[in-house]
């Protein structure tokens, strides 16, 4: 198949431009090259990332905020981050801020902790962000809005959200209904409107869908093309990040990759074809700031020069998974969680403990929160004690409103009832039903073990965020209603002895970094990482292609900074020539070590 | 009674529904209330999460606030007065609440 290469075009590109895509397929890259791309055409632009974990930061090499920053080297280009706990910060500041001396402190605490839960976070992200969409007077300095979306479902989310709210209130009622924070906002309806409008605008909006040369990137991207056209969405094409060719016939790895990569586009063929398609070459480095930028979209001459390497590199000390799944087999039960950026293979890697454990003879139960994931295609068959489900949100929303209907409902009068049904269709309820489904998959882990594959980190984020919202918010009450699990949710999660998170990272510079944000995070929320696994690396692959040797090389730095500044164990996972799915391929995944790699 | 004004709690929302718990009696204040404005009668009602200025106008719960804590909320004021503190009516006292607003209907007849 041969398609054009990407190439941004400053005369025919829309005034709003979506850059998504499942995890680590490079929009972030892309959005910024394009914005790169318009800006040195002489157009104004402002990039924005809705990702709660966002690494513009990182690629642009400037510190950002929620407001338009000027990036230095790039007259005309502006970036910004939407954050959605600081977002929501703002908002309760707005709210707290005048009280502050004037209510007695005990008052101002439960305004504070009212306003820390997920539903108060989720608007306040949306409101920016439909703010700059639906909003006129916002943005109207710049001649294009680029944003970098956070992985499928985060963003699936956000884009229906704006529809959610406005179907909502158009339907609601009573006028007394359960609008959470947007109580005496409703002025911000007509921006919903606008957003609604402009998102399915063909001459205002273009989504654009990123994905690379692998089937599941293919397949998320096809379905968010799907789910996005349901929202009227339609004006897309698509872009396939990181092809590769070697010109090294007798290369065992340069070869496995290359025809992965064609088989992979050969099967989404179709898709491919019904929209305009472009190609981005792979390229030897990391793409961080405007130098590798322009690399991404133009290309770089040593490519394809031979490479110097340094043969004196000793790998530092790191385990198979195998090896870190005895550890943690020896609890006979519990939680473990695979948690980091988006495309890094915590999928894979969850999938593969779960086989390991499931035939050791342990009950075994493998689940994701990430409404995006593919569990079940990984690990494609049946394994013995294994039981796999996921937490669809509109599943679990579902049941949820029958199960407080049943119960709460029927001790209301019929007005109330009735109330009750219409303010359980509101957005906010799918916030409570997935966090009470995840908490349920956690309590799970008192009786066998479960592995928990987590969304990218942003989506991961808020839920802890939410988790730690919910429990300061029970402790406050005397009775609870709540299944135990729900109760004992952070606390579960804050036993090293019960849950085990693994950090999922690829030897590269964003997803170490990403994966180190998430610790701090994680420890700042008294949660502790087990352990870190490093997937996808070419080390001692002992590949002849110039450009995998130069990505080889660029692993070094990176390992070493995992295992020597991160980490408290290490295990290491080789790139893999097939996509490691069905139980004994994760086996064999599971068990390769380094040296026999090398031997 | 011609007036009420409830000051609520921090919570998501009038029905509580977006919280971790669910109370049958606020879902029902909730609907009673949208019934009684539907019999003329002044309804008010103020979050604290989100209408914290009006907690500060009123003098009563201000010094209510300060006094007894937040678990003086919800404070519920027919005509001025304050007639429930702490929680939400149960079953057996909303009928009261329909007696009073039909009262005030039949002494304006």
């Amino acid at each position: 198949m041969k398609l054009p290469l990407f190439r941004p075009d400053p005369a025919s590109s829309t005034r709003y431009l979506f850059f998504t895509g499942k995890g680590g397929v490079g929009k972030t890259s892309l959005s910024c090259a394009t914005a790169l791309k318009l800006a040195q055409a002489g157009k104004r632009v402002l990039l924005v990332s809705t990702d709660p974990a966002s690494n513009l930061d990182e690629v642009l090499m400037t510190t950002l905020t929620n407001q338009p920053t000027p990036v230095p080297g790039v007259p005309g280009l502006d970036a910004l981050n939407i954050n959605p706990v600081q977002a929501a910060a703002a908002y309760r500041e707005r709210l707290i801020g005048p009280m502050r001396g004037v209510l007695p402190e005990a008052a101002l605490r439960s305004m504070e902790e009212q306003l820390s839960g997920s539903c108060t976070v989720e608007i306040a992200a949306f409101d920016e962000f439909s703010g700059l969409i639906g909003n006129p007077a916002a943005a109207q300095e710049y001649d294009h809005v680029i944003f970098d979306t956070a992985p499928t479902g985060h963003t699936l989310r956000l884009m229906s959200l704006a529809k959610a709210w406005d179907q909502f209130l158009d339907n609601n009622t009573s006028g007394t209904s359960c609008l959470g924070p947007l109580a005496g906002l409703e002025k911000q309806r007509v921006i919903y409107e606008n957003t609604v409008k402009t998102l399915a605008d063909a001459a205002a909006t273009t989504l654009v869908l990123v994905s690379r040369p692998q089937l599941s990137a293919l397949r998320e991207a096809q379905r968010t093309s799907g789910e996005l056209r349901a929202l009227g969405v339609t004006n897309q094409c698509l872009i396939i990040n990181g092809t590769f060719e070697t010109n090294c016939p007798q290369d065992v790895t340069a070869q496995a990759m290359q025809l992965r990569g064609e088989a992979a586009l050969s099967k989404a063929a179709a898709f491919i074809e019904s929209m305009p398609s472009f190609i981005t070459p792979l390229r030897p480095i990391n793409i961080l700031g405007i130098a590798g930028l322009r690399v991404l979209l133009e290309g770089d001459a040593s490519a394809t020069s031979a490479v110097s390497l340094e043969t004196d590199w000793v790998a530092p000390e790191m385990r198979s998974l195998e090896d870190l799944v005895s550890d943690i087999e020896k609890q006979g039960h519990g939680v473990i969680m695979t948690m980091g950026k988006g495309g890094v293979g915590k999928t894979t890697v969850a999938a593969a403990i779960a086989v390991l454990l499931a035939r050791r003879g342990h009950a075994v139960h493998l689940s994701t929160t990430d409404p995006a994931a593919h569990v079940a295609q990984t690990l494609d068959g049946q394994v013995a004690g294994l039981t796999v489900s996921r937490i669809d949100p509109a599943a679990e929303t579902a049941a949820y409103q029958q199960e407080v209907l049943g119960n709460q409902g029927a001790q209301m009068d019929a007005a109330g009832r009735s109330l009750l049904e219409e303010d359980l269709r509101s957005p906010c309820t799918e916030e409570i039903a997935v966090f009470r489904a995840f908490a349920r998959e956690v309590g799970l882990g008192t009786q066998r073990f479960v592995v928990l594959d987590t969304a990218p980190t942003g989506h991961t984020l808020l839920l802890l965020d939410a988790s730690e919202a919910y429990h300061r918010e029970l402790q406050r009450q005397a009775r609870s209603t709540q299944p135990e699990e729900v109760l004992h949710l952070l606390d579960h999660l804050r036993d090293p002895d019960f849950t085990h998170i693994l950090l999922v990272t690829l030897p590269e510079a964003t997803p170490v970094h990403e994966a180190a944000a998430l610790q701090e995070d994680l420890r700042r929320a008294h949660i502790e990482p087990h352990a870190w696994v490093i997937n996808q690396s070419l080390l001692g692959c002992g590949s002849c292609d110039p450009l995998l040797q130069r990505r080889e090389q660029t692993e070094h730095r990176y390992i070493r900074e995992v295992v020597e500044k991160q980490a408290k164990r290490t295990a290491w996972l080789p790139w893999q020539a097939e996509e490691p799915i069905g139980p004994d391929a994760l086996a064999r995944l599971a068990s390769s070590k380094l040296q026999s790699v090398c031997a | 009674m011609k007036t009420i004004q409830v000051y609520d709690p921090a919570m998501c929302c009038s029905t509580g529904i977006c919280g971790t718990e669910i109370d049958p009696d606020l879902v029902n204040f909730a609907a009673m209330l949208s019934q009684l404005k539907g019999m003329g009668v002044q309804v008010e009602r103020f979050n604290l999460g989100q209408q914290p200025g009006a907690f500060v106008e009123n003098e009563m719960v201000k010094d209510l606030l300060t006094k007894e804590g937040v678990s003086v909320l919800p404070v519920m004021f027919w005509d001025g007065e304050v007639h429930m503190k702490g929680r939400y009516p149960t079953h057996d006292e909303r009928p009261d609440w329909f007696r009073a607003a039909a009262g005030k209907a039949e002494v304006a007849v």
